[in-house]
């Protein structure tokens, strides 16, 4: 009966999408307030009735109801019930409700905090998110619908993906979901105000907050897919330019460009048809990601199950949506370049080439990504490009990037003066390299990239202190740092964590791939492993050989690690599963390879990696970062409300009263 | 012009997207060729699961075409296969060799009890050291094997109805030309 409901409640919501993205759209088109008012209302029930459809299926999994179909192919009885509660987004069904439901959320977080923005304009706004929304219900139910019954009932289920089975990725989808997802609000900004006309800046001031905060999301939610593949794909790596990574990373990339270019078009008028073009680019970005995820027309480990039908369905959806938006933008981007003269060296010209360059990292991996499909496409077979184009060409962008950053904040709107940044800087870039050689002395490893890793996050990390410093010291108290500036330090000071992680890391890292007999002990980077054999394991629903590895520094034992190799009911293939002895300066990762003989030797990996959680960490930084600058108080100091001529007060009480 | 230029590049790239869906219909993309096809079945002697005194090797088997299916009561996909297994191969009168892979054998012997038997005989291959000769990376598999103890035929995953159809029979129809 329930899952019923739940389709039902699905119905409704497409109904409901239809309606929001049609009445205010017609609405504000006509200048008709009484359907202008409509907008609000309609989208708060279209959250109600997706939240019922997803709280019923939520209600399924956790009842074990295996008479529906999604669920028995996606539980079983021994699933733990945490992993039955991230199960419902285990798999494609339930993954597009969750987004669907994200939306909603912005959807209605937009509606609640959106009432000093002009009437019309927010139904523009809502009436471009209610359109997205019917295309994913639509989806959902005509290719994808979860409710669909398995009857008879099993007894019971298959199982989530095993891979799937861990605390990480119980918050992966969620907040990756939350950043996609949420550049739609600046999508649906941008063409709501080319549909009204509405280019002046005011729109990017009301989009920012929106953008930051979808951004820091978004950053969060790959940093948290990055430290998962660490520990859990089981080789050491935490980043493998897979597709599907890709998808996540090309949004990441614009979103990067889009929050830089709406602060100069937000303060200084300038870039504002490029601002728009990066909003539809973002939303788009993330649009294709889900197309690439799931028409299975690139395939890679994460993929989900495909099916040409839901490939033809999303690829019709994205045509509509992107093609109509540059459609738009065509005919309604600003024809002449507004906002005020800048000279060469300006902050304007430096946030630019960021711009310039992110645009062209994520136009890169867009073509590394669908590399194997033009291979297809011009018949010389599928060939994929893999990670050595990736880093090549990634590190190549990027460069640039990190050598400017630190002049961003010295260098002043309109006309820098790059002397006296040169000669405020000087000291950080005398510090980093003599920091850095000195680094190279010490670990005496004379590796290019270590180095001039060093000496990047050095020169990254003092540079934005300087800045801080220099705002403490001039501006008087009180009035030294504004949210807006407090979450820029934190994020660039996030990059310069992140560069010194990764570079490090890859420079220092010690990785060997050993066999060991129990009792046996090897000396790797400075430590002892001895190994004490491997025993049977019992999971809550798996078993699992598990090693046991001491740990020890010079006779004293630091830390027994315990890798397993994980057999999960159904038939997944064995999950292997590392153990870390994390710390701030160095992580010990040990992972189980295979059983050489039948006196119990095995293949052991074993990791030391110095710095590894610095990538993490600025990555955490950097999402900080986002969500600081989005609460600066100037993004809420709005011109006050704005309203619409004639028949407005009318309805004003309607309208309330409906929403509420 | 320069406003349409995102539209138009926008456009290239559906071209290819759209590429991309007609390739993958006509094309399998689970196709991953073994390099055991046309080579001979990896040797192997396997004791059987009804009666582990007795085994079955590859020389017993030679002189017939045979269908091996790996499978395992922990596997999933094998009971949605084993119903078609049943009403689908076992009447094409292929004799259908069970491998019962990194199963322990009481285990696979409960899950036949329960859903049916359809293989002509079954062995146990509770340690999964044949699978790998065999190249067996996950269950179910099937390869098909003629009477000179030749790979003919591999299908990684599960039969379908519609593979049966495509795939399998056009195979058999092969080796029954081949006979005379």
């Amino acid at each position: 009966m329930l899952p019923e409901l739940g389709q039902f409640a699905l119905i409704l919501a497409l109904l409901l999408a239809l309606a929001q993205c049609v009445l205010p759209m017609i609405g504000a088109w006509r200048g008709n307030a009484a359907l202008i008012a409509t907008a609000r209302p309609i989208a708060t029930g279209q959250f109600v009735f997706v939240a019922l459809a997803f709280g019923v299926l939520t209600y399924a999994f956790l009842t074990q109801d295996f008479s529906v179909r999604y669920v028995a192919q996606n539980s079983n009885l021994a699933l733990p019930w945490y992993y039955r509660f991230s199960a419902v987004w285990g798999a494609h069904e339930g993954s597009l409700l969750l987004w669907v439901l994200i939306l909603d959320v912005w959807t209605l977080a937009l509606a609640a905090f959106s009432r000093r923005l002009p009437d019309a304009f927010i139904a523009r706004v809502l009436g471009v998110l209610g359109f997205v929304s019917l295309g994913f219900l639509a989806f959902t139910i005509f290719t994808s619908n979860p409710f669909v019954r398995h009857l008879p009932a099993l007894a019971d289920g298959a199982d989530l993906n095993p891979i799937l089975q861990d605390p990480g990725l119980i918050m992966h989808p969620p907040m990756l979901y939350m950043g996609y997802v949420g550049f739609s609000v600046a999508f649906a900004f941008a063409i709501a105000a080319l549909l009204g006309g509405e280019l002046d800046v005011a729109w990017i001031r009301w989009a920012r907050p929106w953008t930051n905060v979808a951004w820091a999301f978004l950053t969060l939610g790959i940093t948290l897919g990055s430290w998962w593949a660490y520990y859990v794909l089981g080789w050491g790596g935490w980043w493998f330019w897979d597709p599907v990574e890709n998808a996540s990373f090309m949004p990441w990339l614009v979103g990067t460009a889009l929050i830089h270019s709406q602060a100069v078009t937000e303060k200084r008028g300038s870039f504002r048809a490029w601002t728009l073009l990066l909003s539809i680019f973002a939303f788009s970005l993330s649009l294709l990601g889900t197309f690439l995820v799931r028409s299975g027309v690139l395939t890679s480990v994460h993929a989900f199950a495909s099916d040409p039908k839901r490939g033809l369905f999303i690829l019709a959806f994205l045509t509509l949506v992107v093609g109509g938006s540059l459609t738009i933008y065509a005919l309604r981007a600003p024809k002449v370049a507004g906002g005020k003269p800048f000279q060469m060296l300006s902050r304007e010209t430096l946030l630019l080439i960021n711009n310039l360059l992110f645009a062209c990292a994520a136009a890169m991996v867009l073509l590394g990504t669908l590399y194997p499909l033009i291979g297809d496409a011009l018949g010389v077979g599928r060939i994929s490009v893999g990670p050595p184009y990736f880093g090549f060409m990634f590190v190549l962008l990027m460069l640039p990037v990190v050598l400017l950053i630190p002049f961003g904040p010295f260098f002043r709107w309109a006309a820098g003066d790059w002397r006296a940044t040169l000669r405020v800087l000087a000291p950080a870039l005398a510090l980093a390299v003599v920091c850095a050689l000195m680094a190279s002395l010490l670990v005496g490893v004379p590796s290019v990239r270590g180095i001039a890793g060093v000496a990047a996050s050095l020169w990254v990390g003092i540079g934005i202190a300087l800045y801080a410093l220099k705002r403490w010291r001039e501006a008087p108290r009180g009035r030294r740092y504004t949210q807006e500036m407090l979450g820029m330090i934190a994020a660039h000071f996030g990059v310069a964590i992140f560069l010194a992680g990764v570079l490090v890391t890859e420079a220092t890292s010690v990785e060997s791939d050993v066999r060991m007999a129990p009792g046996e002990t090897k000396h790797i980077a400075g430590l002892d492993f001895k190994f004490n054999g491997v025993a049977a394991a019992q999971g809550p629903n798996f078993r699992a050989q598990q090693g046991v590895i001491e740990v020890s520094r010079d006779g004293k034992i630091i830390s027994t690690l315990n890798p397993q190799k994980r057999q999960y009911s159904g038939n997944a293939p064995v999950q292997t599963k590392a153990d870390i002895q994390p710390g701030l300066f160095r992580d010990v990762y040990v992972a189980l390879g295979e059983s050489l003989d039948d006196k119990g030797a095995w293949a052991v990996r074993i990791y030391v990696k110095p710095f590894v959680r610095w990538i993490w960490l600025g990555g955490l930084l950097m999402m900080l970062g986002g969500f600081v600058a989005a609460t600066d108080r100037r993004f809420r100091a709005l011109p006050a409300r704005i309203e619409a001529p004639a028949t407005r007060p009318a309805l004003a009480t309607t309208e309330t009263a409906l929403a509420q | 012009m320069n406003r349409l230029l995102p539209l138009l590049g926008f456009f290239a790239l559906v071209g290819l997207l759209g590429f991309g869906i007609w390739w993958n219909t006509h094309h399998e993309t689970n196709e991953v060729p073994s390099p055991l096809i046309g080579k001979p079945a990896p040797e192997f002697t396997l004791p059987l699961l009804y009666d582990s005194t007795k085994s079955l090797s590859k020389a017993d088997l030679l002189g017939k075409p045979y269908l091996v299916n790996v499978f395992g009561s922990w596997c999933a996909t094998c009971q949605y296969e084993h119903p078609i297994l049943t009403a689908k191969v076992k009447p094409l009168g292929i004799k259908l060799i069970g491998m019962a892979w990194k199963d322990p054998p009481e285990d696979s012997k409960r899950w036949l009890a329960r859903f049916g038997d359809p293989y002509d005989a079954i062995v146990s291959d509770a340690d999964g050291r044949t699978g790998i000769d065999f190249g067996v990376y996950m269950a179910p598999e099937s390869f098909l094997v003629d009477a000179q103890g030749v790979i003919r035929y591999k299908r990684i995953g599960m039969f379908t109805p519609e593979l049966i159809e495509r795939e399998l029979l056009p195979e058999l129809a092969k080796l029954q030309q081949a006979k005379p």
